[in-house]
């Protein structure tokens, strides 16, 4: 039972950072109808935005009020790269066939990966360490650590830190897109954007805000893997960034509340599988596989995905 | 005085299809205004490309002594000119409400409230089903809803693309009488139609469009009384 318990809390932990990354793909597919396959290196940018402002201005501390600090740091390097990907390689090639834009995703991504590998340690001004190796990230107090134990459960601090995350946003999402005049003009534009235009909404505009919004919180998850893993590096994007894109699939792209659920559920699955598939087939080491078989089982029966695809939208 | 909307020798393109082929038009502030054509005609074109969604490939279009024709979509609105688009294209997966605001979308005064009322005095059915998702309305409701939403931007010239489409004949009067109501109260109002009888009956002015061209125009009352317009749209010989 405990260890049940305890593949549950895992599961959870790591589904709640598929989430928050899961929604990024997902906003910005509702609004354009785009694989942003670059997303996984917003999140990784957002590691990064959060341990370069703990090494400019915290170095050496451990106190809680420096996360809240590094946390902005992360969401401005991360909204900062969206914006300027969106701007400089995907408005140009609005209207274009899609598998324009779906290659040069794919090329912004090994650009992002590679940008930062190689040049992470020669920013002007600073001496951040090599990219190249993993590169320990800051322990905080209150958010690193074990949290507490009860029936042989051990609960990280940094579990909870990520969990409440994701419950946090999910919240702040949903008042955003129901209740703000923003957010109906954004589900007007996933609707119809042509009808959109003639309420006067600047489609341009909306695009950014998905960019923006998406970007955040995959920044938000970047502290959160960072605390959860005490390192980080040039390529976590890359698999994270797989299995939320395929958590944002499983839980119908486009559709907020199912990249959630997405999440939440691949990422139990994984943790349970690890724990309870036999033999020679269990076992971390196939953990991967499971989760795209999850993706493929639920993409014959139910194409549209576990909550339907149905765009930026309310329940 | 100059006309409210001046449309001038206007060519639009699809590709290498030209669809609208050098129109000219005008409209009179205070005025309805008809244009009537058959299928294919060019007349969603037309009003797609005044309200900006399309770009003219030659000529110009005046709204109140100022260009629009490089004017993006989303600004037109708030130079006070609406538009209602073919096939009502309500949003389906919100409440007649938000769909209400979101013709105000482009004003940040005082008086969105007391213009929502206004909407709910117009058409009472939107006012009794406000919090119901505008996609499980009926074709009249919704056409009742997409012309409130379009006033909602309080509009100095109001088009509309067709609000009769499918709907009873009940209804289309309840329609007709409505864009009646919205020109006496001073909204000036160009008007898409095939129901040619309809429209001209209503309308101070008219022009008849076949294949991006216009071949007629008139009053309404000549238009209505002409040979070639009974014969081609009000199916009598
Ligand atoms: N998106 C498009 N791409 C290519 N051709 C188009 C497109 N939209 C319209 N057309 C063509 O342009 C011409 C004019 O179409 P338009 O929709 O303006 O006619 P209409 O007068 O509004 O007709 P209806 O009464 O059927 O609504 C038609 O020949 C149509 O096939
Ligand atoms: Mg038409």
């Amino acid at each position: 039972m405990d260890t049940f318990a305890q593949q549950l809390v895992n599961g959870l932990t790591l589904g709640s950072l598929y989430a928050l990354i899961a929604v990024g793909y997902t906003v910005v597919y509702g609004i354009v109808q785009l694989i942003n396959f670059a997303h996984g290196e917003v999140f990784m940018i957002g590691a990064f935005g959060a341990l370069s402002t703990y090494l400019l201005l915290f170095q050496g501390q451990t106190s809680l009020w420096i996360l809240p600090v590094m946390i902005i740091g992360a969401v401005i390097a991360s909204v900062a790269t969206a914006v300027i990907m969106e701007r400089v390689a995907y408005r140009p090639l609005r209207g274009a066939p899609r598998l324009a834009p779906l290659i040069t995703a794919i090329g912004i991504s090994v650009f992002l990966q590679e940008f930062v590998r190689l040049f992470y340690d020669k920013i002007p001004g600073t001496n951040f360490p090599s990219a190249k190796q993993r590169i320990p990230f800051p322990r905080i107090e209150g958010v690193t650590g074990t949290a507490f134990e009860a029936g042989g459960v051990v609960v990280q601090k940094s579990a909870l830190f990520t969990i409440g995350c994701l419950i946090m946003c999910a919240a702040l999402l949903w008042y955003f897109i129901n209740r703000t005049k923003l957010g109906h003009a954004m589900q007007a534009v996933s609707q119809d954007p042509d009808t959109a235009r003639l309420m006067g909404i600047n489609v341009d505009r909306i695009i950014v805000v998905a960019f923006a919004l998406g970007a955040a919180l995959a920044a938000i998850a970047g502290v959160a893997q960072g605390l959860q893993n005490a390192n980080i590096n040039f390529k976590i994007g890359f698999t994270a960034g797989l299995k939320a894109f395929t958590a944002a699939v499983l839980g119908g792209i486009g559709n907020i509340q199912g990249a959630v659920v997405g999440g939440l559920v691949l990422g139990v699955v994984e943790a349970l599988a690890t724990q309870y598939v036999p033999g020679q087939f269990g076992g971390s080491a196939w953990k991967d596989v499971w989760a795209f078989a999850l993706l493929i089982i639920v993409l014959v029966f139910r194409p549209q995905g576990l909550l339907g695809a149905k765009v930026v939208d309310r329940a | 005085m100059s006309p409210m909307l001046e449309v001038r020798d206007l060519e639009v393109a699809y590709g290498k299809i030209t669809a609208v082929k050098g129109i000219s038009f005008s409209v009179d502030e205070g005025q309805v205004v008809t244009l009537i054509g058959t299928n294919g005609a060019g007349k969603t074109t037309t009003l797609r490309t005044i309200s900006g969604l399309l770009r003219p490939a030659a000529g110009s279009i005046t709204f109140q002594g100022k260009r629009i024709d490089e004017v993006p979509a989303h600004d037109i609105v708030t130079l006070g000119l609406a538009h209602s688009p073919e096939g009502r294209r309500i949003f389906p997966r919100m409440t007649v409400e938000e769909n209400l605001l979101l013709g105000a979308f482009a004003r940040n005064d005082k008086e969105i409230r007391t213009d929502l009322q206004a909407a709910y005095d117009l058409f009472p059915i939107l006012g009794e089903r406000s919090q119901q998702p505008a996609g499980t309305f009926s074709g009249g409701e919704q056409q009742m809803l997409a012309m409130g939403r379009a006033m909602m931007s309080r509009p100095k010239l109001l088009m509309l693309d067709e609000p009769s489409m499918g709907l009873s004949p009940l209804m289309m009067k309840r329609i007709m009488s409505t864009v009646d109501t919205l020109r006496s109260q001073g909204t000036t109002i160009l008007l898409v139609e095939q129901n040619a009888q309809a429209a001209l009956k209503l309308a101070d002015k008219g022009y008849v469009l076949e294949v991006g061209k216009i071949v007629l125009e008139g009053t309404g009352k000549e238009l209505l009384t002409s040979d070639d317009v009974r014969k081609a749209y009000l199916g009598e010989d």
